[in-house]
């Protein structure tokens, strides 16, 4: 029941809309709460808003207090409201996106209650609290228990419900030895029962450590978003100076600009748009990863992903199906074809291994063969797989028929294959597959390929991540041949055939050399190494607890094709970032030109030349742009939240398309808004529209 | 405007290419161990320079080391300077005129003016300074640029050299620059302009008497050695109060024209110098692209300013017969080559002017000012111009790159905050030093009365003049008492802060690329050799620009120029 209800939460966590009312009232909440300076000073283009607001409502109260000041105090009035509304905008947005990052780790947290731990000691077994239990501890869970802590299991095998971090309703299987051996505190056995070694203490849990990243998502700044606000502060600081000289260069003119209208003129040129939602970009992008399924142990992770050059795939199960399929039969001298697919049907009806099944679907489609319900299971008798026999069959009476290992069904069958089947046998080893041999009392009757079946739409994909710059490696245990064929299948750039755990990181390592970043994908303790020393190492859910430490990606999915989303996923983060920054900075054009022929007409009454956009009055002028500069924030949270589209394609081609949307867009769309808003303004007559 | 004039800005950067390139050959082999055809000759001297500094030219430096060591000399320039010219009543040599005591403040600026190649000049040279003091002036109008081409050297090595701790030698740059470079060429064209009729001697001035019956007093010198150096080491400040308008100077057109082309040789050839350091060629384009529009621009609108004049004329309903705006301009050379001359020369950080920008029109004059306010990067002055540059395309990069969808990286470089750090500080040191500098004197009184004129001229004035002292320009603009205490102590303030506060940090923003690993280009690196780039780089340079001055530019010329159509007049 527990289960069920977590399963709920997870599922609907991450459907949530984005204007979730729940959130949104959350939302609503906390803009207020981040109005304190000390919340606002890791974002000092937002704090000098709010410095500015400050200033302009005492100004405001000033008018207040003097008679004759009318005019002023409504104007003045007006731009306190729009400059606390920016900071407002700007904590909303950041609150969004802390709120949808809130909510997964909330439903984490629920897992991490204490649970009771069956701790095996010296053979016997002792009750304590899962609180209790230490690194090296081996515990004994059965099926319907919660498994207290991360661990390995060492013993056993049993089938466990991950659904709670995955999402994923279908169980899993766990078992000792092998690369499904990690087990992750806080899910539930289901089935049998099994021994886990505790490989993690209380609080460095892989569930505390999510909990930790998706907590400290919402505050810590990755390398980029900290040399971008680098320049955020710069530019503010060099507009504090701009607006501050502007004072005496007035005075020394014979005019007077009011502290309304240059905390106007300030608010207006730094970049408060980029400023308000730098954070929610950054921690929007990591929900979205989540919302794949993905956990990033580190932001920074995140972004080298945008970073990466060559992608290292493994063949198997990312590029390939994984399980090979049956593609052809081949007869012996003399063997009729139907008669080998007959036999072949028979000896693989109870194989339950995807491979057995691809041979019966092959034998039925192309041979027009019965299925098995047609047979009449009672009379056989099969003949299990194993390790050291490497075939399986059935035996119907005297009738016996063996597929299996070539080598070992010719012993079994004992002749010697004839020369024409010995070259298709090779043939096919050659190109990448695997041959099967089937034999009858003593016959060798022909050969099976299995055939490793690249996987559809993979080799479009990767030609469009080719166009993006990105090379991309396929990994294999294949002899080179094999591993060219395939290679050349899927449309890869490079190869590493005969991997071994150490010529994996040899390769990572080399290429990184070259000045190339590297992402991959593990889940053996064997690619232990070799993650450890990629740039963006994703390591599978499934996969062991060294394999899962070396990386700084989890895929709870386990799906090695995600490593491509999770390399467009980083760089829609920074794209959204640097199209934002640059909307942001080229809006101050069309901000000078309202305000400034506003500030200074009384002075110089020519200057109303600069009024390009015909705007009503300097009051008018200048309350438009700043009502612009607030409003703009919130009608960009959606993209923040939800990132620039991204396409694979080359550098220059998406540099040409962001460049025009909001490089150009953002030159030309103030000069219609501010105009447009001051068009309202004048309408309602807002402010004094005396010239 | 003449077909002719517009015909010339054109023709200058033509014939200039082709020499920037072959100086930049040259450049590269003398400095990069390459042979060339005058080793013979400079080796020995080399050498024996090491041997008497004591210095060892081969090993390697950190950039703290080497930034020391510049620093230092640099030093070392200001205090004998500062000391010669505060005992110049008193030495007796090279001092036949017996010029007198100079002001403390007047003392300073000029050290600080030269020693940061500025050469801004309160004082005029031949009423004030002995020929001794004369001397080490020119001394480190020699060193003086040679710095800026040490610091463009730790700069662009931060782009060639990977996985690198050091950034090249001091002795080995400084020495090498002088002996194979400053020295022959400025040699040469000293003869050459004595060919083209200016003097060079140590004489004492000469009394004419003119045919009006007044006396005049001509001053002598070595002026076509001094200005030899003055404009081929950018350094502007020459030996005559007027510069190159000054009939000894620039003797004609032909002088004239020979002199720009000298002191945008070495300009251009560091854009050249650059690609072949970093071994892509390709990458000099959009930047040779971004100087030489900008640079056209410049020329051309400040050309078309002053052949339309000034619109107050018109206002008043005065119509001549040729509205040109001849006020301030050498007849000799006309409006489209004093235009062109003095665009060129605040392009170039060079300060050298042959017409006066205070009778420019508003616009006219906004051009070379909005040329300095950039940051010097139009050519700019010897290495220097072209790593400010650099700086810009860092920040476009950074700005625009990650619309990319990679951390921003330029000629395979991440660029990561402690760059772009460096990149803003050298950003915003400058720009506040101008707008506070220029409001503080607009502010109190000893800077309100040292500007001339009223109004909105008048604070152009202020804004040029801490404009040239940031951008190490030196040009003057005229119209403000440069020489009293307030504007002597203000505009060396500015001198250094554009020199050291603005490029230190990019020479530390140098040190830190060299570090780094260069990353080879491939179809998702953002392409630094289009026109793509060339029109965001343009962009940068021009709108950071704006924003950061519209408002005081506003005010200062713009105001002037609308007033003028309206006809209004001050004072």
């Amino acid at each position: 029941m527990e289960n069920e209800h977590q399963k709920d939460i997870s599922k609907h966590a991450k459907a949530q809309s984005l204007w979730n009312k729940e959130l949104i009232r959350f939302s609503l909440r906390q803009s207020i709460a981040k109005l304190s300076p000390r919340q606002l000073m890791g974002n000092p283009v937002m704090l000098v808003v709010e410095v500015g607001a400050i200033l302009t409502t005492g100004e405001m109260f000033r008018y207040l207090a003097t008679s004759g000041q009318g005019s002023n105090f409504i104007f003045t009035l007006q731009i306190s409201i729009w400059l606390w509304l920016t900071v407002l905008f700007a904590n909303f947005a950041e609150a969004m996106a802390e709120g949808r990052g809130k909510a997964h780790a909330d439903e984490l947290k629920k897992m991490r209650t204490d649970s009771p731990a069956r701790k095996i000691v010296d053979g016997k077994i002792m009750e304590i609290s899962s609180s209790e239990l230490s690194v090296g501890d081996v515990v004994a869970v059965r099926a319907g228990e919660v498994i207290p802590a991360d661990g390995d299991v060492i013993q056993g095998i049993a089938s466990v419900d991950e659904s709670a971090i995955t999402g994923e309703s279908a169980p899993v299987i766990r078992e000792s030895g092998g690369d499904r051996s990690a087990v992750t505190g806080g899910t539930t056995v289901l089935s049998d029962e099994i021994n886990v070694v505790v490989t993690a203490a209380k609080g460095e849990s892989f569930l505390d450590k999510m909990i930790a990243l998706i907590e400290a998502g919402v505050r810590k700044k990755t390398p980029n978003e900290v040399a971008l606000s680098l320049l955020l502060s710069g530019l503010s600081m060099i507009f504090v100076i701009v607006v501050v000289t502007v004072a005496p260069f007035a005075a020394y003119s014979h005019t007077h600009v009011s502290v309304t209208v240059l905390v106007a003129l300030l608010v207006a040129l730094i970049p408060t748009t980029i400023g308000g939602l730098l954070s929610a970009i950054g921690i929007s992008g990591m929900n979205r990863l989540y919302e794949k399924n993905v956990i990033a142990l580190s932001g920074r992770a995140v972004e080298a992903a945008g970073d990466v050059s060559v992608i290292l795939l493994d063949k198997t199960g990312t590029l390939t199906m994984g399980a090979r399929q049956a593609a052809t039969l081949v007869p012996a001298e003399g063997v009729d074809a139907v008669d080998l697919a007959q036999a072949a049907l028979m000896a693989s009806q109870a194989d339950e291994t995807p491979e057995g099944r691809s041979i019966v679907a092959l034998c039925q489609s192309k041979y027009g063969l019965e299925g098995k319900s047609e047979i009449d299971r009672e009379e056989h008798l099969f003949v299990e797989f194993s390790a050291q026999t490497k075939m399986s069959g059935v035996d119907i009476g005297a009738r016996q028929i063996r597929k299996g290992a070539v080598k070992q069904v010719a012993d079994w069958a004992g002749e010697a294959i004839e020369p024409q089947l010995t070259k298709y046998i090779d043939d096919m080893s050659r190109s990448g597959s695997t041959p099967l041999l089937v034999a009858e009392n003593k016959k060798v009757l022909g050969a099976i390929e299995l055939k490793d079946i690249v996987k559809e739409g993979i080799k479009e994909r990767l030609s469009t991540l080719r166009s993006a710059g990105i090379r991309t490696v396929m990994i294999t245990g294949d002899n080179p041949i094999t591993a060219a064929a395939i290679a050349q299948e899927a449309g890869v750039d490079d190869y590493l055939a005969e991997a071994t755990p150490v010529s994996k990181m040899e390769y990572v390592k080399s290429v990184r050399s070259e000045g190339y970043m590297v992402a991959m994908v593990g889940d053996g303790t064997n690619d232990a190494p070799a993650l450890a020393n990629a740039d963006v190492a994703v390591a599978m859910n499934t996969g062991t607890m060294a394999a899962r430490q070396a990386g700084n990606m989890i895929d709870l999915d386990s799906n090695p094709t995600k490593l491509i989303d999770i390399v467009e996923a980083g760089k829609q983060i920074l794209i959204t970032r640097g199209a934002l920054t640059t909307f942001s900075i080229v809006n101050d054009v069309a901000k000078y030109f309202a305000i400034i022929p506003a500030m200074f007409v009384a002075a110089y009454p020519g200057i109303e030349a600069l009024n390009i956009m015909h705007l009503t009055s300097p009051k008018s002028a200048i309350l438009s742009a700043i009502i612009f500069n607030a409003i703009i924030i919130p009608i960009l949270i959606p993209l923040a939240l939800r990132g620039v589209k991204y396409k694979a394609k080359s550098a220059a081609n998406i540099l040409r398309k962001n460049l025009f949307i909001y490089g150009l867009g953002g030159l030309i769309v103030p000069f219609i808004g501010i105009k447009l808003i001051d068009m309202l303004v004048t309408t309602l007559h807002l402010v004094s529209l005396a010239k | 405007m003449t077909w002719q004039g517009v015909l010339q800005i054109f023709v200058l950067l033509i014939v200039i290419l082709p020499i920037g390139k072959l100086l930049s050959i040259y450049m590269y082999k003398f400095l990069d161990g390459g042979k060339t055809l005058t080793d013979k000759l400079f080796v020995p001297i080399e050498k024996k320079l090491y041997r008497f500094i004591g210095v060892n030219s081969s090993s390697e430096m950190a950039w703290t080391r080497y930034l020391f060591i510049l620093l230092a000399v640099n030093f070392i320039g200001f205090v004998v300077l500062a000391i010669l010219i505060a005992l110049q009543p008193i030495l007796p040599w090279f001092n036949p005129q017996h010029m007198g005591r100079v002001p403390f403040w007047t003392n300073i600026n000029t050290s600080i003016s030269f020693i940061t190649n500025t050469n801004w000049q309160n004082y005029s040279g031949e009423t004030t300074l002995s020929y001794l003091s004369q001397i080490w002036l020119t001394v480190e109008q020699f060193l003086s640029p040679v710095s800026g081409i040490c610091i463009f050297l730790v700069v662009v090595r931060g782009f060639s050299r990977s996985n690198s701790k050091t950034i090249g030698n001091f002795w080995h740059d400084f020495v090498r620059t002088i002996i194979w470079l400053v020295i022959p060429v400025s040699f040469i064209s000293a003869i050459v302009l004595l060919a083209l009729g200016s003097p060079d001697n140590f004489s004492p001035y000469i009394v004419a008497h003119t045919l009006q019956g007044a006396k005049q007093v001509i001053a002598q010198g070595p002026v076509a050695s001094m200005t030899s150096i003055m404009q081929f080491g950018d350094n502007g400040g020459g030996f005559f109060n007027a510069n190159a308008a000054h009939p000894y100077a620039a003797p004609n057109v032909v002088s004239l024209l020979f002199q720009t082309i000298l002191g945008m040789s070495v300009p251009v050839a560091c854009v050249f110098l650059f690609g072949k350091m970093i071994k892509d060629k390709l990458q000099i384009k959009p930047i040779m692209a971004v100087m030489g529009v900008l640079f056209i621009l410049g020329a051309f609108l400040m050309y078309h300013y002053e052949a339309t004049g000034n619109p107050a004329l018109a206002a008043h309903g005065i119509h001549l017969a040729s509205s040109q705006n001849y006020e301030g301009k050498e007849s000799r050379f006309g409006i489209g080559t004093s235009t062109l001359f003095n665009n060129t020369t605040t392009a170039v950080s060079w300060g050298s002017v042959a017409a006066a920008n205070d009778s420019m029109t508003p616009l006219g004059g906004l051009i070379p000012l909005f040329n300095m306010m950039t940051g010097e990067v139009i050519f700019g002055s010897w290495g220097v111009g072209m790593v400010g540059m650099l700086a810009y395309a860092v920040l476009t990069l950074f700005l625009a790159g990650l619309m990319v969808g990679r951390t921003p990286e330029y000629l395979g470089k991440k660029i990561e905050s402690f760059e772009v750090k460096m990149a803003v500080l050298s950003m915003i040191v400058p720009s506040l030093a101008i707008l506070i500098l220029s409001a503080l004197s607009v502010a109190v009184s000893a800077g309100k009365s040292g500007i001339f004129n009223l109004g909105p001229h008048g604070l152009t004035e202020v804004l040029y003049a801490f404009s040239s002292g940031v951008g190490n320009n030196g040009s003057a603009f005229g119209g403000l008492n440069a020489a009293s205490p307030w504007y002597s102590a203000t505009v060396g303030i500015a001198m250094l802060l554009g020199r050291y506060p603005m490029y230190i940090p990019l020479m530390a923003m140098g040190a830190s690329l060299a570090k780094k690993q260069k990353i080879p280009a491939n179809a998702g690196t953002f392409p630094t050799h289009g026109i793509l780039f060339t029109i965001l780089l343009m962009g940068t340079v021009l709108v950071v620009g704006v924003l950061i001055f519209f408002p005081a530019l506003a005010l200062g010329p713009l105001a002037e120029q609308f007033a003028a159509h309206a006809g209004k007049l001050f004072g």
